[in-house]
């Protein structure tokens, strides 16, 4: 029986389709047979980030209206093995995602995959509110910064009184939190909100931090999952949260200042 | 850091500090109004209306707390009067 992983924030912006890719590639390459849905309709974007632009022929909306079947529309990953996608529709009304269709489709996949990964739209409109309804578990994408974690609070309100678990008085949504774009010597100068801050506020498990890198535009442009890039600082820490989320017990890093060589610390850069 | 940095007085600008307060507050106020049934900011309004009648206050001198316990709830209603609050007769 599969389970299915919410990536929200409320704020848009934060990292939250970088991280569904990350984290859906993570759980493949440690053999869970994985789908990550995109759930923005109107504005799909998880395909440029997996890099399956070209291959998406049949939507999520397309097998909720029952227009394809799901074989027809899940995209299997070039990289790895277990990984599929389910592309948004990029033109229907966002009336095309109901709790009826939306919780059909989980309910089929729930029977081959292992996790699935849904890709949550900004804001609490429908989408959003639809990728949210059937979670088991949900991680949520934090920004050190004022806006965002006030919206990621308000998304925590939310998952607590509008899912289904909440609704059906079941155990509650597992919650975690991500903070993106993290960087150390902001936190260190008192310019930017730290870990710590953030975590007193919220006051959910801490699944990871990743620092603010150049790897994650870079990943995006080339449209390779983050993850892969093992050499980079957002990869690793992607990969450690994966590690985390599967039950191991691992140290944060990145959450210190990188030491500088002599000359950089006298000149700045 | 920069050689050049070490001059300024970096802590002025903690803003950072700033940010948390004010976070810290908001989302007190934004959990409290989030947990409570529906009517709590129509009942706000209805006791600021009535307590005007008597004694001029702000919106902000009421104040509407409503905590769930296991098997009873409790509202709580905080008005706070102006330190000469003018008898109306």
């Amino acid at each position: 029986m599969a389970k299915i992983i919410v990536v929200t924030s409320g704020k848009g912006g934060v990292g939250k389709t970088t991280t569904s890719a990350a984290i859906a590639t993570g759980l493949a390459m440690r053999g869970y047979k994985t789908v990550v849905i995109d759930f923005d309709v109107g504005l799909r974007n998880l395909d440029l980030v997996m890099g399956c632009e070209r291959r998406v022929v049949y939507d999520f909306v397309n097998v909720i209206n029952e227009e394809s079947n799901l074989k027809q529309a899940l995209i299997k990953d070039k990289r790895i093995a277990n990984l599929f996608v389910l592309p948004a529709s990029q033109t229907r009304d966002k009336e095309a995602l109901t709790k009826e269709g939306v919780g059909r489709v989980l309910e089929e996949l729930r029977e081959s995959f292992d996790y699935i990964v849904c890709d949550s739209p900004a804001g609490i409109e429908k989408g959003a509110l639809m990728a949210l309804y059937y979670a088991d578990e949900a991680i949520i994408v934090t920004n050190p910064e004022i806006s965002s974690v006030r919206d990621s609070d308000r998304i925590l309100g939310i998952l607590q009184s509008k899912s289904i678990r909440a609704e059906q008085d079941l155990e509650p949504v597992k919650e975690y939190l991500l903070l993106s774009r993290y960087d150390p010597e902001r936190v260190n100068r008192g310019e930017m909100l730290s870990v710590g801050d953030v975590e007193e506020i919220l006051a959910i498990p801490l699944l990871g931090v990743i620092p603010e890198s150049k790897a994650v535009l870079k990943a995006s442009n080339q449209g390779i999952p983050v993850i892969h890039d093992a050499e980079s600082d957002a990869g690793q820490a992607y990969a450690d949260s994966v590690d985390r989320f599967l039950g191991k017990d691992l140290p944060h890093r990145f959450l210190e200042v990188q030491k500088k060589g002599l000359l950089k610390r006298m000149f700045g850069g | 850091m920069s050689f050049f940095e070490i001059f300024k007085n970096t802590k002025k600008d903690a803003s950072a500090s700033m940010a948390k307060e004010r976070l810290q507050i908001i989302v007190a106020h934004e959990r409290a109004t989030r947990d409570g049934p529906d009517y709590l900011p129509a009942l706000q309004r209805d006791i600021l209306e009535v307590v005007r009648r008597y004694i001029s206050i702000n919106p902000e001198d009421v104040a509407v707390n409503f905590d769930s316990l296991d098997d009873y709830a409790i509202l709580e209603l905080n008005v706070t009067l102006p330190e000469t609050a003018p008898a109306q007769e």
